[in-house]
């Protein structure tokens, strides 16, 4: 139970019309992540999902049953905010619980949901506590647990890990992934972080200005991208995108992943602008006359002096191909 | 340590403005309150001077306990005060959550159509206002002083707490709604406890133009049975002469009960803002 569909949904806000005929199909335990920079309308579609937006045309359908005109409370949905959205006049346990008592579920049904929903993420200590006196993770976790303690059909998570701090945001995201395992429950996931999306998603959807641009398992999109847009979304640091024809190929942009160049070689010539060491990893800019500013991204720790000359190289094989308006020649 | 100083000498200087323009604000209460505790010749004599043992006269209040029925009074001015500013916070939140949280069609011209009141006086439409009262038999009722306020306290309440509801986090409704909380759940339990500090801000600027006001009571209630506070002090001014003992004791007489209202709302103004520990 749980599966997604999503038929030819449109909405519009007065005449702008913000999402443009949206086909998708989320399967039963599927993790599904909607990404894409802000404006793309990953949230406005999340929430027509939710059906706290109305379907302007198409129709949104949960296991088979469509449910545009449901109330949200009737559609076995939960879903976790950016902002938490806990009640402040409530503890921990009534706002786990309230869902349930709003459906008249008997008490000790409530209890022990509650009781299980804080033992899963370590809240048992907190559950007399009002949000006020919760730290930031603390009340994430909160809002994760109200989802949970419903057992809806559908997790809808609306960029829930925005208002935490980093090493908070990659614990959370490791929570997240865990729960999804152990519950095996369907989950719709917005964010405009691609890291998030990538770690977590079984399927990532990718929109821009209220279209899909792709859809796919996180790898698919990063190795086999169907335009520009999707392949300089997915991915950090950004590909680079290269002049083709200075090259004299027959496309009209040619796409490198910043691992895929590689110093030496004779084929693009460039001096160095910044280079930016991590550790791990060594980042150097490189300014191109022909193809603009490049990243080429360096395992482990590499000495490159500003406004030194540079050589790069890659290898054909690595490289895509884009024509003039940005879909991917294959 | 300069740095140190210079604040001391910042919150001296504030402190100073704001005592300076406390003692102005509250002198003429003063001199009402300390010349109804003294007999008509000192009144007249040195109205500055406080109450002495000579001067003490206590006849103001007496006169204004025996003659009319001042408890009477102000019970009348306190049940049109309280109701009224029941209705004007209930149907200005109800109002203003509505303009706030629902797309609608001609949501912004009935903001506006709301709001309007706050630019046009009430007391303009004051002929026509006794007409319709006349004609519907609310003519010396208190039900008649209720509705004119009601409706002279909505336009600001709408402004306001309008404002005030937009500023409501829409997840936190929406988690309400995917709760199965119906919109009045939401309005009631949800939105009003986070706006708090603002009906309180309302509610006195709302109670204090009620308890004070003299004309709408004058013309659609005078009868003994519906005077307020402030037209059965009137009684004792005269064209020609004028009992300033019982006018200064029934003044200040009036301020008592706005003054313990006040102190309530101020109270649940300055809770409304610790707000995330209130039940």
């Amino acid at each position: 139970m749980g599966a997604l569909t999503l038929t030819q949904v449109t909405k519009s806000f007065g005449t702008t019309q913000v999402i443009k005929g949206v086909d998708l199909a989320v399967e039963d335990g599927e993790f599904c992540v909607f990404v894409g920079p802000s404006g793309c309308g990953k949230s406005t579609l999340l929430r027509m999902i939710a059906g706290l937006e109305d379907v302007t045309s198409g129709d949104v359908a949960i296991d088979g049953a469509r449910v545009n005109d449901l109330a949200p409370a009737r559609r076995e949905i939960a879903m976790v905010f950016q902002s938490y959205a806990l009640y402040p006049h409530l503890t921990v346990r009534d706002n786990m619980g309230l869902a349930l008592k709003q459906a008249g579920t008997p008490r000790a049904q409530i209890e022990a949901a509650t009781g299980k929903a804080a033992e899963m993420l370590a809240l048992a200590h907190l559950l007399e506590r009002r949000p006020a006196e919760l730290s930031g993770g603390q009340r994430q976790r909160v809002a994760i647990g109200r989802a949970i303690v419903r057992r809806p059909k559908l997790f809808l998570f609306d960029e829930p890990l925005s208002n935490l701090d980093a090493a908070l945001r990659v614990q959370t995201r490791i929570e997240i992934a865990r729960l999804h395992r152990e519950l095996g429950a369907t989950m719709i996931y917005v964010t405009h972080d691609q890291v998030e999306a990538m770690t977590l998603a079984d399927k990532i959807v990718v929109l821009r200005g209220g279209v899909v641009e792709q859809v796919g398992r996180p790898m698919d999109l990063y190795n086999d991208p169907d335009n520009t847009f999707v392949a300089g979304f997915i991915g950090s640091p950004q590909m680079n995108f290269l002049d083709a024809g200075k090259l004299g190929l027959r496309s009209a942009r040619l796409g490198i992943r910043p691992e895929h160049l590689v110093p030496g070689g004779g084929q693009i010539g460039g001096r160095v602008s910044h280079v930016e060491k991590l550790g791990g990893e060594t980042l150097v800019y490189v300014a191109s006359e022909d193809h603009g500013l490049l990243t080429v991204r360096l395992f482990g720790e590499q000495d490159y002096a500003v406004d030194e000359v540079v050589g790069l190289g890659f290898e054909p094989n690595r490289a895509f191909h884009f024509d003039a308006e940005g879909r991917r020649l294959r | 340590m300069s740095q140190a100083r210079h604040s001391t000498a910042r919150s001296l200087a504030a402190h100073a403005v704001l005592i300076l323009y406390t003692v102005i604000a509250l002198f003429p209460v003063f001199v009402v309150v300390i010349n109804s505790f003294k007999n008509r010749r000192a009144i007249f004599a040195d109205p500055l001077a406080v109450p002495t043992a000579e001067s003490f006269d206590l006849v103001g209040y007496r006169t204004v306990l025996a003659q009319g029925d001042f408890l009477l009074y102000f019970q009348n001015s306190l049940v049109v005060t309280v109701a009224s500013l029941f209705f004007v916070l209930l149907f200005g939140a109800m109002a203003a959550f509505a303009l706030s949280e629902y797309r609608f069609r001609g949501n912004m011209l009935m903001g506006l159509y709301l709001a309007l009141g706050i630019m046009i006086p009430i007391r303009l439409g004051t002929v026509a206002i006794l007409q319709m009262m006349v004609a519907s038999g609310l003519v010396n009722t208190l039900t008649a002083l209720v509705l004119v306020y009601t409706a002279q306290g909505l336009p600001l309440a709408v402004f306001i707490l309008s404002e005030f509801m937009r500023g409501v986090s829409d997840d936190l409704k929406n988690a309400g709604r995917i709760d199965g909380l119906s919109e009045y759940t939401i309005f009631f339990r949800l939105v009003l406890p986070l706006v708090r500090p603002a009906m309180a801000t309302v509610a006195v600027f709302t109670m204090i133009p009620i308890w004070n006001d003299l004309w709408f009571p004058l013309i659609l209630a005078p009868s003994e049975a519906t005077k307020t506070v402030t037209l059965g002090s009137q009684v004792f001014i005269g064209q020609f002469v004028t009992n300033w003992n019982a006018v200064l004791a029934a003044l200040s007489l009036a301020i008592l009960p706005v003054l313990v209202l006040y102190l309530v709302f101020s109270r649940q103004l300055i809770r409304g803002i610790t707000a995330g520990a209130v039940k």
